[in-house]
């Protein structure tokens, strides 16, 4: 029997072992509950998709019916009204910045940290773990004084240094622990070819933990570009604040306008959705692995 | 190898440098500054517990707290009470695990923001999806944030937004159970009940136990979803630790006193982390 027959006999196994399966209605009881919940995932956002299409007096009315008459006036005003075009652009200015920044120091670090052994290592490593109990609270206003003495406040660098500094611990911990995986014997025989160290790294550490860098990036994208927190305090101003600051002042300024409301939600969920979609399987390996909440 | 410590310094400084700078030194400077009086930003006199002895008299801070902390047995008796009954019915099912899967986890990564927003326009008044669903059955429509129920109402969407984490957590535990344990309690005679009670949880104890930390830690940072749907209001119900850190340090400029919520906040996390872990010790189980 080949393995994957055997793989697949043990699952059928499974299935009559665990529980429920020997009623029938046990079984409908369980579908519809896990229907029930990914409804309330999907629903209120198709609801918010779909009235997005609509005169902001048809949203007030038909809330439930398909648009009868699909516009995108809604999306044309928030471009026009809020400008969302330019905080999209600053959103992906900042977090592809701090995306690189840590991808590309963090792995640096991370290849120092898992392949080689010198005198304050154990206290690095304890540093990177403590690190990832600080929460942004916690820096925030001496971080705020830092930028206002630097005369950086609502730049860029505002939000992309701390960004940078905050997420690369998790970033050279989770690099570095798939690097620890690499055999020694690689990196012997790169050493007896003569490789130096920096060499080393990027024409074989590098490579080989691209998927933990994907897994990073990943994260970090999202964790930046959702950051409300920093970016109400150090990016504000509306010519560099992020998709998410735009977001929480429409509902303050434009409250009444359903439409662009629905339009700028959707416009600042589609990019996450999409992220996500690509990058499903490693983000929910990431996720159980180590852990951060956002 | 020859050379070595140049790399070792070479590589590792640029990153420890910026965390150093930008994450450790303002780390410590904020409790330090917690210790001062700052008005405007830059005339700051040291008080001693000054912010600390204010703290035990501000109604609000304690309210905030107290707030934060019925947040925080929400998320942890729902996201996790969620996420293990959905993880262990996708367990039992043969047909759309990934579809149930995909589906469940993806608002984790929609910002606070963005869902924020979307509460908003569901628990609107006029014509929120909440109350437009009440109308077309009949009923009258409801005023859903007061101040009995915003509290509530912003638990709802946290614990939403982030019991697909804890479902993915728990399913990837289940699914490493060895399905001999199953055979030999199937051979036992063990009813379908007593498997879950006596074999399937006490075996992914060890990640509840981390699913519950994270809840309570993640619960403090909690700060998006009430500054949009709520904004702390109405007369401060729902006031939370992130929200009034934020108002005291950044709109009302009270740097100082803002910076001692931000160690209340770290000092509470780590306390309920400790506490949380000895209260459930319990040996890690390898197969």
């Amino acid at each position: 029997m080949t393995k994957s027959n055997k793989n697949q006999l043990t699952y059928l196994e499974k299935f009559q072992n665990r529980y429920f399966t020997k009623s029938k209605y046990g079984k409908l009881f369980i579908y519809i509950c896990l229907t029930a919940w990914s409804m309330t995932t999907i629903f209120p956002l198709a609801w918010v998709l779909l009235n997005s299409f609509k005169e902001s007096r048809d949203i007030i009315t038909d809330t439930f019916k398909f648009p009868t008459n699909p516009t995108l006036q809604n999306y044309i005003n928030a471009f026009e009204t809020v400008n969302i075009g330019q905080s999209y652009m600053n959103s992906f200015i900042m977090s592809g910045s701090t995306v690189f920044l840590v991808l590309f120091f963090g792995g640096f670090a991370a290849f120092i940290m898992s392949r080689m052994n010198f005198r304050f290592r154990g206290v690095l490593q304890t540093l990177l773990v403590a690190s990832l109990l600080i929460p942004a609270f916690a820096t925030i206003v001496p971080v705020y004084r830092m930028m206002i003495n630097m005369d950086l406040v609502n730049t860029y660098w505002a939000l992309i240094i701390p960004q940078t500094a905050g997420n690369l611990p998790f970033a050279i911990l989770v690099i570095s622990s798939y690097m620890a995986t690499i055999p020694k014997e690689l990196e012997e025989a790169a050493f007896m070819d003569g490789c130096s160290r920096l060499k080393m790294y990027t024409k074989i550490f590098l490579p080989i933990s691209l998927p933990s860098f994907a897994t990073v990036g990943t994260f970090v994208f999202l964790w930046s570009y959702n950051d409300l927190f920093s970016s109400l305090v150090l990016v504000s101003h509306e010519k560099v604040a992020p998709i998410v600051v735009l977001l929480s002042n429409v509902s303050s300024q434009y409250g009444t306008d359903y439409g662009l409301m629905t339009a700028a939600i959707a416009m600042t969920v589609i990019p996450v959705i999409i992220v996500y979609l690509f990058a499903q399987k490693t983000f929910e390996k990431g996720a159980t692995s180590g852990s951060v909440k956002g | 190898m020859k050379g070595d410590k140049k790399y070792i310094f070479l590589f590792l400084t640029p990153a420890f440098l910026i965390s150093g700078v930008f994450l450790y030194y303002p780390f410590f400077e904020n409790v330090v500054q917690s210790f001062y009086k700052t008005d405007g930003f830059f005339n700051s006199t040291f008080i001693g517990f000054g912010n600390y002895i204010r703290l035990f008299q501000d109604e609000v801070a304690i309210g905030s707290t107290l707030n934060s902390l019925e947040l925080m047995l929400y998320v942890a008796i729902f996201q996790v009470g969620i996420a293990l009954v959905l993880a262990i019915m996708v367990d039992s099912i043969k047909h759309g695990a990934a579809f149930y899967r995909t589906t469940f986890f993806f608002p984790i990564v929609i910002s606070g923001a963005a869902i924020g927003l979307l509460f908003t326009l569901i628990y609107n008044h006029r014509n929120g999806l909440l109350n437009e669903i009440l109308v077309s059955l009949g009923f009258e429509r409801i005023l859903w944030l007061t101040e009995q129920s915003s509290l509530y109402m912003v638990a709802i969407p946290t614990v939403w937004n982030y019991v697909g984490f804890y479902f993915v957590i728990l399913l990837t535990a289940i699914g490493k159970i060895p399905n001999d344990y199953y055979e030999a309690a199937k051979l036992e005679g063990i009813t379908g009940f007593q498997r879950m009670t006596k074999l399937t949880l006490p075996l992914i104890v060890s990640d509840m136990k981390t699913c519950l930390v994270l809840a309570i830690t993640g619960s403090l940072k909690i700060f998006e979803l009430v500054y949009i749907i709520t904004g702390g209001g109405p007369a401060r119900s729902s006031e939370v630790l992130g929200t009034y850190m934020y108002q005291k340090a950044f709109e009302d400029s009270a740097i100082g006193y803002g910076a001692t919520l931000a160690v209340l906040m770290v000092v509470i996390g780590l306390t309920l982390a400790f506490i949380t872990n000895k209260l459930l010790k319990s040996d890690g189980i390898t197969y």
